[in-house]
């Protein structure tokens, strides 16, 4: 790891002087991606912000007719939470789907997403969950935060205050993970709002992380059953390929992975 | 604690510094003025070097140096060395390529070191390394051993034209030839061994001292055998001395064989402290570590086995190419050799076999023993193609394995090897009663009703321990002897210290040896200290590896038990007016039979000490030693039952039941044996559902962390069904075999036989990942059981 300078941010406003102040900074929220990455001396903030110390960013709360989590609750919070398991069990079986239990009780949603690795769990549950993410400047829906690869639209001093999903009639996510960092090769969550229409989101397997699945949605708006989205195949075109799966395995979990997740949603 | 002898399940006496993390490892050796050390590795696979500029790193306040090859050469440091001399079937001698602890003209492998930077902290160093400039011209690369023999292949070596290494072979080519003439059915497969990266839990370390004054160095390392290391850090690389330089190996994390060879931090660390005339540590980061940490297995085999038409097996032919990396490791030329074709007659009883091994450079990763080192890939090679044989001629895999059995012994395989004992029958049956093998249809149908394939897969596995007999691997080779020593030094106040030139890095030996003093005297395992790991303390050992300390270091200190016992009876027939004959060591005291008069332990230890009347003639004292030079190697075997279920939707496998039945001759703790394969079971497991070193075509390691490297975890794998049987071994003292390795050996043909058992299609690779696992069985619709 290179030298840096750690602060420990004890307000969002303190935390956002602290970034714009700094040549070179970076937000650490529960670090299980940055301190990693910083440690094999591949990146190198001048400048090191902690969340971690900012209350105002945790806790999870329902909140008419939605579920808000700050974002820097921990996915242990999330995958343990009663409120979550009553409101959204899909969204509590992801959290604990996530790496292993260190990961867990370290890792927040708010890094997780403003991450955005095209194999994390997170941004699957907030496209499909049509979740809505505030920030410390705005708001903005799940699809116009997550822009691709490692990419979304936060600006560089921004940070993700909370995430608010919308509760659905049922939802569920099954995951495909890869055996060596778990992360997901294939993740799809599904959701059936309470007005009737359907949303489906894969992880994992694309080339610009998140997406959707049209040909899924519809079929299951008209027939709500595993059996629906099973001649369903995503191209393999738009897929990653590597050392733990080509394109086309991949697009074979998806289809695998959306019968599981409707299935389980019952 | 207390009287805990052969057989006791002791609790280990090193875990409570182990769980209570108060282990003493290399890295927690703090010296006054250490300086870190970091090198500057290549980036490249296949590279000349045109320039190397430290000027900037030198100007950072705080770097001490900045070494590169030339200043190694200049000051007369050897080249690393290949301690195990093959010979080519022509009679040739193995060609190898020279290699330098610091490379300065051609880099060949990714992560090669090129230069040193040593620095007053850690990070500095790191720092300044990083500012090394270094200008390469990059060069073609070669990865696949089998594309590196072609015309036009890139070439690593003059030394070594197509890269070829050696063309060995073992065995009998005219009498295998006939065997096939004649034979009813010929198998035939293609198989791969899945290259692995041992990663032990702790990485490579060296903190190394040189004493100016008495020109004298201390080196603490992570190693299985200090003494081997200080033996060839002094005769070959000329760093110090051999009466010069001790070598510690203090507590040590894990090894699996890649901690035998010495490497080129090691030397350099050694080297560069009397360079800047302070004490100098390195540490391996984990991408280090991945880098250039030996490498194990990546066989590529053809074989071939001749049946005659009454399924008896007539004549086995393999051709294996095994890819030895960039350099030749210290033991690399014995692994696809002499500890791999010898192993090729498996359990059966087989007329003829032929055997020809090229070994091959390439640029990777140097290749040397891994767990098992050669008999894993023998074994696989073995149980696969006897499962296929078996499947293609439509005979059940155990009676066609039971219709080969080598059933009389001793029986000597066309391949060296002596098998001296064992009973294949007793570990097959205990294994097949185990796993309920009749009611497996039943469950195979279950499994199909939920949507599951199901499959049996058996391996039946004998490999070789206890290396080695010193004459018979000296005419082979071998750079050394392979016997191991002890000394038994009974206190005054008759407590124990047991010197052993094996060393502990996992394996319990501070709770084993101690069983069998307290087993010979009566006295309690506390009053009992095993001592390894410094060249200072104990007089020779040739370390730890290829499950040698049981068979080979355990019956040195046996012997030295002897010399101990006795002198005790001696001592304490003449103090109580006996004959020595009459003298009976019992619950620590010491008896004359048939009467009350006694004496304990300790009493006659002191008595040794004070020497105030000891018989005529005797020595004070009470210490002895004992050099032990085994007879043979020892044959550990046993019959592996996996069971699996497949999900044919991903591929994934699910491991639900395995069984290993081991014969490990004599046990002394059970509890540590069942340690052993577990983790030996589990590394097997690793190699053929998970791990796999991955290279692209350019030389780059892409699985270099544990991001990419998936090694096996808890919920990867069953809780396994242990069981043992016993037939002693004729050839050491204790009767016992070696139990280290085996589960790595035995295990993965087992899994990768019930696999395509499940998928009905042989045709799979290690490792099994569910994509291969996925392709393979498309199609394969599940079915009840016919």
């Amino acid at each position: 790891m290179y030298e840096t300078n750690y602060h420990r941010a004890s307000s969002v406003e303190e935390a956002g002087k602290l970034f714009t102040g700094s040549e070179d900074a970076k937000y650490l929220g529960g670090g299980q991606t940055l301190i990693p990455t910083m440690k094999q001396r591949l990146a190198a903030p001048v400048d090191l912000v902690d969340l971690g110390g900012i209350d105002d960013l945790k806790g999870i709360a329902e909140d008419s007719g939605a579920l808000r989590i700050g974002a820097g609750t921990t996915h242990y919070d999330v995958a343990t939470s009663d409120v979550v398991k009553r409101l959204i069990p899909g969204l509590a079986h992801l959290a604990a789907c996530i790496g292993d239990p260190a990961v867990r009780h370290m890792g927040t949603m708010g890094g997780s997403i403003a991450n955005n690795d095209p194999a994390a769990d997170y941004p699957s549950a907030l496209v499909a969950l049509g979740a809505t993410v505030t920030t410390s400047t705005r708001e903005l829906s799940a699809e116009e935060f997550f822009t691709g690869m490692f990419e979304t639209a936060l600006e560089e001093d921004e940070i993700v205050i909370a995430v608010s999903f919308p509760v659905p009639e049922k939802s569920a996510y099954s995951k495909y993970p890869n055996p060596a960092s778990r992360y997901a090769m294939a993740g799809v969550f599904v959701a059936k709002t309470k007005d009737g229409s359907v949303r489906v989101a894969a992880t994992g397997a694309g080339q610009d992380g998140v997406f959707r699945i049209a040909a899924m949605e519809q079929a299951l708006a008209e027939t709500w059953s595993a059996d629906a989205v099973a001649g369903i195949s995503v191209d393999a075109g738009d897929l990653l390929s590597d050392i733990h799966g080509t394109a086309e395995y991949r697009a074979n979990l998806v289809t695998v992975m959306a019968k599981r997740a409707v299935a389980a949603a019952g | 604690m207390g009287v805990e002898g052969i057989g006791a399940r002791a609790l280990r006496k090193e875990d409570k510094r182990f769980i209570t993390g108060k282990g003493k490892y290399t890295d927690d050796k703090v010296l006054p003025r250490m300086t870190y050390a970091a090198f500057v590795r290549s980036p490249h696979a296949h590279a000349k070097i045109t320039n190397i500029d430290a000027s900037a790193a030198l100007e950072m306040p705080g770097v001490e140096a900045v070494l590169t090859g030339h200043e190694l050469v200049a000051d007369g440091i050897g080249n690393l060395i290949c301690g195990w001399m093959v010979h080519s079937k022509d009679g040739s001698p193995m060609n190898m390529g020279a290699w330098r602890a610091l490379e300065s003209e051609i880099v060949r492998h990714t992560g090669q070191a090129v230069a040193v930077v040593i620095a007053d902290t850690q990070e500095l160093a790191r720092d300044a390394a990083d500012a090394v400039n270094v200008d390469y011209e990059e060069l073609p690369a070669i990865v696949s051993a089998s594309a590196a023999l072609l015309d036009g292949a890139p070439q690593l070596h003059p030394e070594a034209p197509n890269n070829l290494i050696f063309d060995w072979e073992i065995g009998d080519e005219a009498s295998t030839d006939a065997a096939f003439a004649s034979a009813s059915h010929v198998t035939r497969m293609e198989i791969e061994n899945n290259r692995l990266v041992p990663n032990p839990m702790e990485p490579r370390a060296a903190v190394a001292d040189y004493d100016v004054a008495e020109e004298h160095y201390t080196l603490y390392t992570t190693s299985q055998n200090p003494h081997v290391a200080r033996l060839v850090l002094s005769a070959f690389y000329n760093v110090a001395p051999e009466h010069k330089l001790r070598v510690i190996a203090p507590d040590v994390g894990g090894g699996f064989g890649s901690k035998i060879f010495i490497y080129p931090e090691e030397i350099v660390a050694l080297w560069a402290s009397k360079r800047v005339g302070r004490p100098v540590k390195w540490v391996s980061d984990r991408t280090e570590a991945f880098l250039t940490d030996a490498h194990g297995r990546d066989h590529k085999t053809v074989a071939e086995l001749a049946l005659d038409a009454n399924n008896k097996i007539t004549g086995f032919r393999v051709k294996t190419v095994a890819n030895l990396g960039a350099y030749m490791s210290l033991f690399s030329s014995s692994v696809p050799t002499y500890l791999y074709a010898t192993l090729l007659s498996g359990q059966y009883d087989i007329p003829a076999i032929h055997a020809n091994v090229k070994a091959v450079y390439t640029n990777t990763t140097p290749v040397d023993a891994y767990r098992g080192a050669g008999r894993p890939e023998a074994t696989f090679v073995v149980e696969r193609i006897i499962e296929t044989a078996a499947r293609e001629v439509g005979m059940s895999p155990v009676d066609f394995r039971r219709q080969n059995f080598v059933r009389s012994f001793p029986h000597q395989t066309p391949v060296i090897m002596c098998y001296d004992a064992g009973d294949h029958d007793a570990t097959l049956d205990a294994a097949l009663k185990a796993i309920d093998y009749d009611g497996f249809p039943a469950r195979k149908s279950e499994a199909a009703s939920r949507g599951k394939l199901r499959g049996m897969g058996l391996s039946c596995y004998i490999e070789a321990c206890g290396i080695a007999p010193s004459a018979a691997v000296g005419s082979l080779g071998a750079g050394v002897g392979l016997w191991e020593s002890a000394e038994v030094r009974v206190n005054p106040v008759g407590t124990i210290e047991v010197l052993t030139g094996s060393h502990s890095h996992g394996q319990g030996h501070e709770t084993t040896f101690a069983q069998l003093v307290s087993e010979r005297f009566g006295v309690g395992t506390e009053t009992v200290a095993i001592v390894h790991g410094d060249t200072d303390k104990v007089q020779f050992g040739m370390g730890t590896y290829g499950s040698r300390s049981g068979a080979v270091g355990m019956s040195a200190i046996v012997k030295a038990l002897d010399k101990v016992e006795a002198k005790a009876k001696r001592i304490a027939a003449h103090l109580m007016e006996a004959s020595e004959g009459d003298i009976q060591i019992e619950g620590g005291v010491l008896k004359v039979a048939g009467t009350d008069k006694k004496l304990s332990f300790s009493e006659i230890a002191l008595a040794a000490y004070t020497a105030h009347n000891l018989p005529e003639g005797m020595e004070p004292g009470l210490k002895e030693g004992a050099f032990y030079d085994p007879t043979n190697f020892t044959f550990p075997s046993g019959t592996y039952a996996c069971e699996v279920e497949v999900d044919p939707d991903t591929g994934k496998t699910e491991i639900v039941n395995f069984v290993a039945a081991d014969d490990f001759g004599k046990i002394i703790n059970p509890m540590i044996v069942e340690g052993q394969v577990h983790g030996g079971l589990t590394q097997g497991i690793g190699q053929a559902l998970l791990e796999n070193a991955a290279y692209d075509e350019n030389g780059q390691l892409l699985s270099a962390s544990y991001m990419d490297y998936a090694m096996p975890r808890a919920d990867d794998v069953p809780s396994y069904q242990l069981l043992t049987t016993e037939t002693l071994c004729p050839g050491n003292p204790l009767g016992m075999k070696g139990c280290g390795e085996a589960g790595a050996i035995g295990s993965p043909p087992a899994v990768i036989n019930a696999i395509t058992d499940a998928i009905n299609n042989n045709d799979l690779a290690m490792p099994a990942t569910a994509e291969r696992v996925w392709r393979a069985s498309r199609g394969a619709l599940p079915q009840a059981a016919e």
